[in-house]
């Protein structure tokens, strides 16, 4: 049976996840053993009672400065991974990604608007960028549905992508406007375009980890509504499915889930559209084995990408975008190359 | 073939914007009966399908097995309606299996994936149409006619006792379009829960060769029903649409015959 989510695949992604998770927090500036940073990661379970190797000061930079940037990659490729795979099933589109209907243009202007505009501080407070970027997203998001929906007589996917892109190009314009007007603050803007994982400790795994945890519920109960949607909304509603409230659904939790990871890590690359592709042609094209595949591989993936980023030309880091984009696609072609064709 | 009706339909209209593409249609299909809906293309056969599946907004009622469809929820609806469209959407690696498994969504609770029950379900119709040894392909590698048969299996797993064919045999050749309506009649008068059959069609000696009843179409309205000898005559098929043909009897119907016009 194709559609089953085998154990073996499961396995597999928790322990991308596990090696994510270790190998981040064991290499940077000081190397830590990676068996001492198991053992003092489970000194900070409650209740373990594991004794820790680490000094003091090691233990510091791995919970207080390593482990939640590690967390927050986990995270910010899990969420842009899943959304990637939803509105792929969504817009029974394999060139879907996460960024898609206004999400990364109308982040894009909530950001640069508020870096132009906001207090001097805007940058370093961990609150005001990110607040921008998510309801800067969600606006765009909102308007979309509305035009796609509302506007077309015709009410198909392909109205809904194409209020995407007219609303992406005009928050796009009204960005380049702005910041023709004020090039002081093109490079900060441009930092964040480019997407990052800069931590101020907890914070802004904080920030993301309600959405992320809705958002993965609620897209990943849809599961099987996905599978049910590749035969098209008609066949789907004799099905005795309802496609537009499957669809409504999908795309809020999706455009939440990706706008809280906008918010926190800028607008990062190409996650969302290769992990759940390179998961459907490895395990197979049921959603109920993508979605929750992708949110695996998803996030072991960025943060292995993040590693990368901060530690090759240490101590300057490298934007993560060009490092998911240089390693991902070669693997992806890869993958293209040889997936499933020794299935039946 | 005059058991109770199980479907009846009364005063079905369509329309899109200004555009009229149904009016005042009744039908009426005994339970265990096979009605063929025939006409010429645009007279408005596949949206008649649509509205007695409750899949467009249409005027009129539509009641299957004593109920009326319109305000039956559409999980209710599907498990008492089947429909396999014209050229039904394949997805692309989808099993044959996962493909059936579609068919149990009504059963299944809407956040929920299927259970034991609905793979045994789907296991029964795959062994029903002979479609076990094909349960780990994908679509995508079947031939026309044995993927016709998987649509039938998806329709069948949903346990309805009305089922709709739009143009079922369309792409299949002569051979292959008998197995399936010979197939589809067996279902049909099946023992254990037997099927009534809609259909449309355009070969119009196959047409009379399995329905007891036909309904001619032609502009959106009905324009004969009746049995196949009765709709099938030179004159009503010449004059709607606007064919040469020659109606000669056969054994199980009569035959329609296209003659060149010159």
């Amino acid at each position: 049976m194709t559609s089953r989510l085998r154990p073996r695949w499961v396995l597999t992604g928790l322990l991308a996840v596990l090696v994510a998770l270790v190998a981040g927090l064991a290499f940077g500036p000081v190397s830590l053993p990676p068996l001492d940073v198991v053992t003092d990661l489970l000194h900070h379970v409650p209740g373990l009672r594991v004794p820790t190797a680490l000094p003091p000061r090691d233990d510091a930079i791995l919970v207080q400065l390593r482990l939640p940037r590690v967390v927050l990659g986990l995270l910010v490729g899990s969420m842009l991974s899943l959304a990637g795979g939803a509105y792929q099933g969504v817009f029974r589109n394999r060139l879907a990604d996460p960024y898609m209907l206004g999400v990364a243009a109308g982040a894009g202007l909530g950001a640069t608007s508020v870096i132009i505009f906001g207090p001097r501080t805007a940058l370093s407070s961990p609150v005001l960028v990110p607040l921008a970027a998510f309801t800067g997203a969600l606006a765009a998001v909102a308007v979309t549905y509305l035009l796609g929906m509302a506007g077309a007589r015709e009410r198909t996917t392909a109205t809904l992508l194409l209020a995407g892109v007219a609303v992406a190009a005009f928050c796009t314009a009204v960005q380049t406007f702005l910041l023709q007007q004020h090039t002081e603050e093109i490079q900060e803007v441009y930092s964040w375009i480019l997407g990052r994982l800069t931590t101020s400790g907890w914070h802004e795994v904080l920030i993301l980890l309600p959405y992320a945890v809705v958002a993965s519920a609620v897209v990943l109960s849809q599961r099987r509504a996905l599978d049910v949607l590749s035969v098209g909304d008609e066949e789907a509603a004799s099905l005795g499915l309802h496609p537009r409230r499957v669809r409504l659904v999908l795309v809020v939790a999706a455009a939440l889930g990706a706008a809280a990871a906008v918010a926190v890590s800028g607008l990062i690359g190409f996650v969302g559209i290769i992990v759940p592709h390179a998961v459907r042609l490895l395990a197979g094209p049921s959603y109920r084995v993508i979605l929750p595949l992708s949110l695996l591989f998803g996030g072991a993936f960025l943060a292995l990408a993040d590693l990368l980023a901060r530690t090759v030309m240490s101590p300057a880091e490298i934007p993560i975008g060009v490092v998911t984009a240089f390693f991902g696609a070669p693997f992806f072609l890869l993958v293209l190359r040889s997936g499933r064709r020794a299935a039946p | 073939m005059t058991g109770p009706s199980l479907v009846a339909a009364r005063g079905i209209g369509v329309r899109v914007g200004a555009a009229r593409l149904l009016g005042d249609v009744d039908l009426d299909v005994p339970e265990g009966g096979w009605l063929t809906v025939i006409g010429p293309n645009g007279a408005g056969k596949s949206t008649l399908l649509r509205a007695l599946a409750g899949l467009v907004p249409h005027e009129g009622t539509v009641t299957v097995a004593g109920e009326q469809v319109d305000r039956l929820h559409r999980r209710q609806r599907a498990r008492l309606i089947a429909l396999v469209p014209q050229n039904p959407v394949v997805p692309p690696g989808m099993s044959v299996l996962d493909y059936t498994l579609l068919g149990r969504t009504p059963y299944i609770a809407p956040l929920a994936v299927e259970g034991a029950a609905d793979l045994a379900a789907a296991h029964a119709v795959l062994d029903r149409l002979d479609l076990t040894g094909f349960a780990d392909r994908t679509l995508d590698t079947l031939s026309g006619g044995e993927r016709q048969r998987v649509y039938l299996a998806r329709a069948l797993a949903q346990g309805a006792r009305l089922l709709l064919l739009d143009e079922p045999t369309s792409a299949l050749d002569i051979g292959h379009q008998q197995d399936v309506l010979e197939l589809v009649d067996e279902l049909r008068t099946a023992e254990h829960a037997p099927l009534t059959v809609l259909a449309t069609m355009h070969e119009l000696s196959v047409a009379g060769e399995y329905a007891d009843r036909i309904l001619l179409l032609a502009a959106g309205s009905v324009v004969a029903t009746g049995t196949p000898d009765e709709v099938l005559t030179e004159e009503l098929l010449a004059h709607h649409y606007r064919a040469r043909v020659r109606v000669v009897p056969g054994e199980r119907g009569p035959l329609v015959v296209p003659v060149r016009r010159r």
